[in-house]
């Protein structure tokens, strides 16, 4: 295929750049750091671009059907014949479209960037960090091994934990990081059970050779079918592994707890990491290996559509009671991510039942736009404000106006208002859902009322109820340029991506699916969002006392959903009271007592014995020479003996 | 011939007694002379009754005693320069080379 | 009994009882006395034995020599009339039992020993005759011994001087 190796280009590119800034910029290219990141990147998402065109339009199908593509491969370990983790470059659809979203979203990031951490004394850092979670991203989403794939999950994991952390003095930003990072390392146990699983069983780690050999009616297939563990086979555990890798880093209930604290983080990496691309990770593994989900393990993915749903609805509830910006989009993030998992969740294989893949993809792309741009929009209000707390805004929208503009463009677009982005891609997932299972169906129109709801509270309240006092700044203006492009490029795109033929391109067996927009089904959910519109619009276009009376009137439900649920609590209590008590201080009595305490008795044990033996070298001579002669004749009679 | 041997070993083992009770330095040279000694009269013996014909044993005597005239001086040397640094001859003071 | 093997007995005797005396005797004069006689009674018993030269370099050397060299050093380092310290008890039995004990295994093995004494005609021990063996080079050859041994002496002695000599004041 035409243009193999400008495709490793793609995410070398950043790593080059990381490499350049990582080691050389703190000293000699602070200035420019920001910019040979940003021009790295837009290479790759060139490349992504022209990759994109020439997969989708040119060569990628095989009579009419997308064939998923091995680039390059490299054999790197072996360990049987046949069991390799090979590092190679997959193409297919939905890598195709990652890496467009990814290197785009994470353009925008950067030139973003440039405005906002200017002045930051480490700059070049940021903008290596930047381009190391690009380059991590990339790889995952190119792997064409399973192994792979895991590696590049925990650089990514790596790299939203040094971007988390930016602010190191801020203790705060510290045990965020640290969170994130522990939290998915817990679920990435999880994964790495999941793929020794499904590699012995399907006994490849190829991804290509693993879908064939688990969809289609293989000897592996029948083994691991058969051969069962509490009930479940092995198949499906295997799969309910790495799904729980693919939760905890897209923070499915109740692996999410990461999540609201990495809004400590710098915001565009939020809009970044957060929004558009890491948190997607989880989605992309189970959509990678749907296939398998769908045709053999139908009982995992059943799962995998509840886990989404409950943490959709869960998040919605309690994004409509934080107070902090960043938190209630940290919120909407995981209930948008409940979307696209429940999607797939519903989803059956191949034609017209593949309806919820194609959905659950459309909506990961839309999605990451407009998240993207609600992040950066943030960000430029965090920045004018000096504030994360909503409480501080208010009617913004005359002091910032193509802020407030954007902003609205993509709050329009979550809650699914036609003609924007999110209304096509949700209506999609609604149709999906009503097919195969109403009661997530029911799950997804409350849910899809409430994310209009927050989403215009949030709204209102930065940019109308009342009016701005520059207390604390305010005197600089909205944004330098370098903020407000990509805050317009994302607003345009999110008004027409939904316009994309999106299933001509991503199905569940690559064959193109025409699908039409439903007029009558999609009232009901428009119906709901322009009531969740018009009740934040009652109670937070101007300053009431309604939001406080019901506050009171819903009472402790409030009060538990304003502590998140006390989910943060129970984790704590687990590892305080049972884990450290049970397990980590009988560990430790026994290593200080134990373990120390045997060496140290063998310390003693040498220095007393050679106290004792010490006193043989006295220094007479006549004491040596008395043990030397009877050694003497010791030998000599020992000779005389054995000598017969 | 037997009694000859018997009179070299008892005098071998004079000589250890000797060295290993004595306190004196010059003492313990005395007894290694007799050990010496023992050990001559033996290859004499030897030489006298099993090997008539050749001188080998004498040989030995010869080259015996003149080593042992030699490592004699040396002791005396050393016990000269022992007498001048621990002012005394007495071998248990000097035991420096102790732990 | 013969009177050779008397003499033998007179002289085993002597050589005996002076070492005995020799490394338990209190004065340590009187200890190189009694070695002195110890070694001219194994002088003696090489004269018994027909073994005249090597009884008259017995007596030359070590008599004459390694005597006088002891008595010499005797004078250096001590009060010649004083008396010696006992050792310990402890030492002193203990070092005459394991003597005692060795002695007893030697002579048990020596006693279930059978010499055999070979019928060859007996070698006259003349001095030319060990002369020219010892500088010959023939196989029974003594000459390379003869040379090291030579050596060894000059080696003596130069350690001997090197070792007790005083090194003269260093002035600055």
């Amino acid at each position: 295929m035409t243009g193999d190796f400008k495709i490793i280009l793609i995410p070398l590119l950043p790593l080059l750049s990381f490499l350049l800034l990582g080691l050389f910029g703190r000293k000699y290219l602070r200035e420019s750091s920001g910019l040979i990141g940003t021009l790295s990147l837009l290479g790759s998402a060139l490349l992504s671009v022209f990759t994109a065109y020439n997969y989708f339009f040119v060569t990628g199908k095989v009579n009419g059907v997308y064939q998923p593509l091995v680039v390059l491969q490299q054999t790197w370990l072996e360990f049987s014949p046949g069991v390799n983790i090979d590092m190679g470059l997959l193409i297919d659809p939905i890598s195709v479209m990652m890496i467009v979203i990814v290197t785009f979203v994470s353009l925008m990031v950067h030139v973003y960037s440039l405005g906002y951490m200017k002045g930051e004394e480490r700059f070049a850092t940021y903008y290596a960090f930047l381009s190391l979670f690009t380059f991590s991203m990339l790889g995952l989403v190119l792997s064409s091994n399973i192994f792979q794939i895991y590696i590049f999950w925990e650089l990514v994991g790596v790299s939203s934990y040094l971007l988390i952390g930016f602010y190191f003095d801020r203790p705060s930003a510290v045990a965020a990081a640290k969170k994130a990072f522990i939290v998915t390392r817990f679920a990435d146990l999880g994964f790495l059970i999941g793929i020794l699983v499904l590699s012995f069983g399907a006994e490849t780690l190829d991804f290509k050779t693993l879908i064939e050999r688990l969809t289609t009616s293989t000897p592996q297939l029948h083994n691991m079918v058969i051969t069962t563990f509490l009930g479940f086979s092995s198949l499906t555990w295997g799969l309910l592994l790495v799904f729980a890798g693919g939760a905890g880093k897209s923070a499915m209930f109740p692996l999410h707890i990461w999540l609201p604290d990495a809004m400590e983080g710098p915001t565009p990496v939020s809009a970044l990491i957060h929004a558009a691309t890491m948190v997607v990770a989880g989605v992309f593994l189970v959509a990678r290996l749907f296939p398998v989900f769908a045709i053999s393990a139908p009982g995992a993915l059943h799962v995998v559509g509840y886990v989404g749903a409950l943490s959709a609805l869960f998040a919605a509830v309690i994004a409509c009671t934080q107070t902090d910006i960043k938190r209630v989009l940290a919120y909407s993030t995981m209930s948008q991510i409940g979307y696209m998992m429940f999607a797939l969740g519903v989803s059956g294989y191949g034609g017209e039942h593949g309806l919820g893949y194609m959905a659950s993809m459309f909506h990961l792309f839309t999605h990451a736009i407009f998240k993207a741009l609600l992040f950066l929009g943030a960000g430029a209000v965090i920045h004018y404000v000096h504030s994360n707390d909503m409480e501080d805004m208010g009617g913004l929208r005359s002091k910032m106006p193509v802020t407030h503009l954007t902003f609205l463009i993509a709050c329009l677009a979550i809650s699914g208002i036609p003609p924007f982005a999110g209304f096509f891609s949700k209506e999609e997932i609604l149709t999906a859902a009503f097919e195969h299972n109403k009661l997530i169906y029911g799950i997804a129109l409350s849910t899809s009322g409430l994310t209009a709801f927050y989403m215009f509270r949030l709204y209102f309240n930065i940019f109308w109820q009342k009016d701005f006092h520059a207390e604390h700044s305010g005197h600089h203006g909205e944004g330098p340029w370098s903020m407000l492009v990509p805050l317009m490029i994302l607003g345009v795109l999110a008004a027409v991506a939904g316009f994309v033929p999106f299933s001509l391109f991503i199905t569940s067996d690559g064959k193109e699916l025409e699908t039409s927009v439903n007029i009558v089904f999609s009232v009901a959910p428009v119906l709901f969002a322009l009531t969740g519109i018009l009740i934040a619009w009652r109670l937070y276009k101007s300053e009431n006392e309604v939001p406080a009376k019901l506050a009171r009137a819903f009472g402790s439900f409030y009060q538990g959903a304003f502590h998140k649920f006390y989910i943060d609590e129970v984790y704590l209590f687990i590892t305080k009271k049972v884990i450290f008590n049970l397990v980590g201080r009988p560990s430790a009595w026994i290593d200080k007592n134990i373990v120390d305490g045997g060496v140290n008795l063998s310390v003693d044990l040498t220095e007393d014995t050679s106290g004792l033996i010490r006193n043989w070298q006295s220094g007479n001579l006549q004491q040596y020479a008395m043990w030397f002669f009877a050694a003497v004749i010791g030998l000599v009679m020992i000779f005389m003996s054995a000598w017969k | 011939m037997n009694h000859i041997l018997f009179l070299s070993t008892a005098l071998f083992f004079i000589g250890v007694y000797g060295f290993l009770t004595r306190r004196n330095v010059i003492t313990m040279l005395m007894a290694i002379e007799l050990l010496l000694n023992s050990v001559n009269i033996n290859f004499i013996a030897f030489n006298k009754y099993l090997y008539a014909d050749k001188l080998d044993g004498v040989f030995f005597t010869l080259f015996l005693i003149a080593i042992a005239a030699a490592e004699a001086s040396v002791a005396i040397a050393i016990i000269i320069n022992i007498y001048r640094n621990y002012r005394s001859i007495d071998v248990d003071d000097v035991d420096s080379l102790k732990w | 009994m013969t009177a050779s093997s008397f003499i033998f007995y007179v002289l085993a005797a002597f050589i005996l009882g002076s070492g005995l005396l020799a490394v338990t005797s209190r004065k340590l004069f009187r200890a190189a006395i009694y070695l002195l006689f110890s070694l001219i009674g194994i002088a003696g018993l090489y004269f018994w034995m027909n073994y005249e030269f090597i009884a008259a370099v017995q007596i030359v050397v070590y008599v004459g020599g390694i005597v006088v060299l002891i008595i010499f050093s005797i004078f250096l380092t001590h009060h010649v009339g004083a008396e010696m310290e006992q050792p310990n008890r402890l030492r002193m039995g203990f070092a005459a039992l394991a003597a005692f004990l060795s002695f007893v295994f030697c002579a048990l093995v020596i006693s279930k020993n059978e010499f055999a004494i070979p019928d060859q005609a007996p070698v006259p021990l003349t001095v030319d005759r060990i002369g020219m063996q010892m500088l010959s080079l023939t196989e029974h050859g003594y000459i390379l011994p003869f040379e090291v041994v030579s050596m060894l002496l000059l080696a003596a002695m130069i350690g001997c001087i090197v070792i007790a000599m005083k090194l003269p004041e260093k002035t600055s």
